[in-house]
């Protein structure tokens, strides 16, 4: 595998991250869906259990963590992420020694419903306020009434917030930070564009693993240098003809969140088949954040945190992957059935028949290294790609 | 020319000599702890039935879940794409193929002799050989007695667990309630055929459709199927060699690869 040369910067970036995190002086555990813009504006330093569940899953920590929640009883169904993050709450460490501990938590539960209960579990074990941002589900089209139910919530979150700290949010502050998310996200979609390109320079594998500041520091200056020299790298590589698979003979669409334990695995697997994934339906999802409109800022943060991919009805995901099929002219699509992500995985099985490119469904988990076989995994794969 | 195609299951191994379009020879034997020697084994044995020397053998292809053990085959194909070629290969009219072998099933859907879709069983050995074998260990019968066994039935037993596991403690517990195993029997066949057919109605079933693997030699489970699916199935005469035909076919056309 053909790293980018950024993915260095990112892993300092990331370690400073969590460093910092140990050193605020208000910190919140927020979901990776959440309008973290809000928090970025008023200092409170944002921790994201998700990101740090993915960091275990690279690290093939997952069972290991999990191990501290099943014994106190955890379902193994349960979301792989929650079972690790609770695990090492129980474990009193982690591979980056621990969370810092919560002032205050913050779900939304527009990327699944195990986050409410989640965090209001770690409520219990922290003893600290819970916030819960509930967002419709957005089954056809965005209604006025779905929007005002979210930006009314969007306004007592920042009252509750401002309580908690003891002081008032700055209008021109909140619109400082959303400017750096928009441009942020814009050139994180510029990045993940350049994967047009025949061959491509860049494999959904890149996305994966540079995609932490746009989760984690989205709002913040990190996030635009970052991505600014991500774009960069990338523009020289088209330029230079350096290509992520060598002789990119089949370009291919990931779908739900990746196999963290398996990364390497699978883009070796990919490369050495001749077979280039230019995308993918997750690291997409982030670029849906940049519709922001700083004239009114909190009616467009309610919208576009609701219709994230997670929250909208099938039809609606199969146009955006079908878009993406077409965008990206890809011949395949893989699809991961993550048995930690029930919203993710689901619809997959009609969402296949009404793609406009063949379709084969793995199963596997994204951080729990137990529900992976290799050779089942290789052989659909492989007999995917022969049927191609 | 004389091409070989090798099929390492996870119970049996199977390998086909095939020249000009005929097939020579073939052989099956269980597959040892070690693949590469069950590999070079089952080739060798061939190759004495058809009386031929290794070095006639211009192509070998491998296919199976130990397919990219087997060192001396000059290319590896899954087991996915090998059953349609050769299901193809024996009734060219084929549109599915439902395999069910030791360890794993899949149904294919075929266009003229190449794939276009298929599924497999996913994590669960319910619905494969497997299940078959702990069931005729339960009843202490042979795996190759349950069809004829079943075929006496006049009524099945409904098994109601679709896992291998519980439904072996359900078995048991219709033993000791005195049940007959001939509908006991029926009872599993139609349990295995009830997994099968719901994957195949995924794919859609199109016909002709030709039952593969070594438990298409069960007639009980084919006779199950096509029940349920309201159309006969066909089994060819040695359907536990068809993965390795297909790998012997393909090494026969290799430029074509």
């Amino acid at each position: 595998m053909k790293r980018l040369k950024v993915a260095e910067k990112m892993r300092n970036l990331m370690a400073g991250y969590y460093m910092l995190g140990h050193q605020a002086k208000v910190r919140a555990w927020v979901t990776s869906g959440a309008p973290v813009e809000i928090l970025y504006a008023m200092d409170v330093y944002p921790v994201y259990p998700e990101n740090h569940g993915a960091l275990i899953g690279a690290a093939k920590l997952g069972s290991y963590y999990s191990d501290f929640s099943e014994k106190r009883g955890f379902s193994r169904d349960l979301c792989s992420y929650a079972r690790c993050d609770i695990g090492c709450v129980f474990a009193g460490t982690s591979p980056v020694g621990g969370l810092p501990k919560p002032s205050f938590l913050f779900a939304c539960n527009n990327i699944c419903n195990t986050v409410v209960k989640w965090y209001e579990i770690l409520s219990r074990i922290f003893k600290v306020p819970l916030f819960v941002l509930d967002v419709p589900f957005v089954r056809k089209e965005l209604k006025e009434s779905h929007l005002r139910y979210v930006e009314d919530q969007l306004i007592d979150f920042i009252k509750f917030v401002e309580k908690l700290i003891g002081m008032q949010m700055d209008d021109s502050k909140l619109r400082e930070v959303a400017m750096k998310s928009i441009e942020a996200v814009k050139l994180y979609g510029e990045c993940l564009r350049m994967s047009k390109n025949r061959p491509s320079p860049m494999t959904c594998f890149d996305a994966f693993i540079n995609m932490a500041p746009i989760v984690c520091l989205r709002g913040t200056d990190y996030a635009v240098s970052f991505y600014k020299e991500m774009k960069e790298e990338l523009e020289d590589r088209v330029k230079n003809r350096i290509y992520a698979v060598e002789n990119e003979k089949f370009r291919l669409l990931w779908d739900n969140i990746p196999v963290w334990y398996r990364l390497r695995w699978l883009s070796d697997f990919f490369a050495s088949r001749n077979a280039c994934l230019v995308a993918d339906t997750y690291t997409n999802a982030w670029t849906g954040f940049g519709e922001l409109r700083s004239s009114d800022l909190i009616s467009s943060l309610a919208e576009v945190y609701t219709v994230s991919y997670l929250n909208i009805g099938l039809e609606r995901m199969v146009e955006i992957i079908n878009g993406l099929i077409e965008f990206y002219e890809v011949d395949g699509v893989v699809m991961h059935s993550n048995r930690s992500c029930k919203p993710y995985s689901f619809g997959q099985y009609e969402i296949q028949k009404k793609l406009s490119v063949p379709s084969v469904i793995i199963e596997a988990d994204m951080v729990d290294e137990r529900a992976f076989s290799e050779a089942q995994v290789a052989t659909r794969l492989e007999a995917f790609l022969e049927m191609l | 020319m004389i091409s070989a195609g090798i099929d390492i299951g996870s119970l049996t191994a199977k390998c086909v000599l095939l020249s000009d379009s005929k097939i020579l020879a073939y052989k099956v034997t269980r597959v040892k702890p070690k693949i590469e020697e069950t590999a070079r084994e089952v080739f060798e044995e061939t190759l004495k039935i058809a009386n031929v020397r290794r070095e006639e053998v211009l192509s070998v292809f491998s296919t199976g879940y130990g397919r990219s053990r087997v060192e001396f085959a000059d290319k590896a194909i899954t087991e996915i794409t090998c059953h349609a070629v050769g299901a193809s290969f024996l009734i060219p009219s084929v549109r599915t193929v439902i395999d069910i072998g030791g360890q794993d099933s899949k149904v294919i859907s075929v266009e003229n002799g190449r794939v276009v879709e298929f599924v497999m069983n996913d994590k669960c050995s319910a619905g494969t050989g497997r299940f078959l074998e702990v069931m005729a260990n339960a009843l202490h019968l042979k795996l190759e007695e349950l069809g004829s066994i079943a075929m006496k039935a006049e009524k099945k037993i409904t098994i109601s667990s679709t896992c291998t596991v519980f439904a072996e403690s359900e078995v048991i517990s219709y033993l000791s309630s005195g049940e007959k195993i001939e509908e006991i029997v029926a009872g599993i066949c139609d349990a295995i055929a009830s997994r099968i057919v719901a994957m195949a109605t995924r794919v859609g079933v199109r016909e002709d459709v030709v039952l593969t693997g070594g438990v298409a030699k069960n007639l009980g489970v084919k006779k199950a199927i096509e029940e349920k699916l309201g159309i006969p199935v066909k089994v060819p005469e040695e359907p536990q060699i068809v993965g390795a035909l297909g790998a012997a076919v393909l090494a026969s056309r290799k430029k074509n690869i």
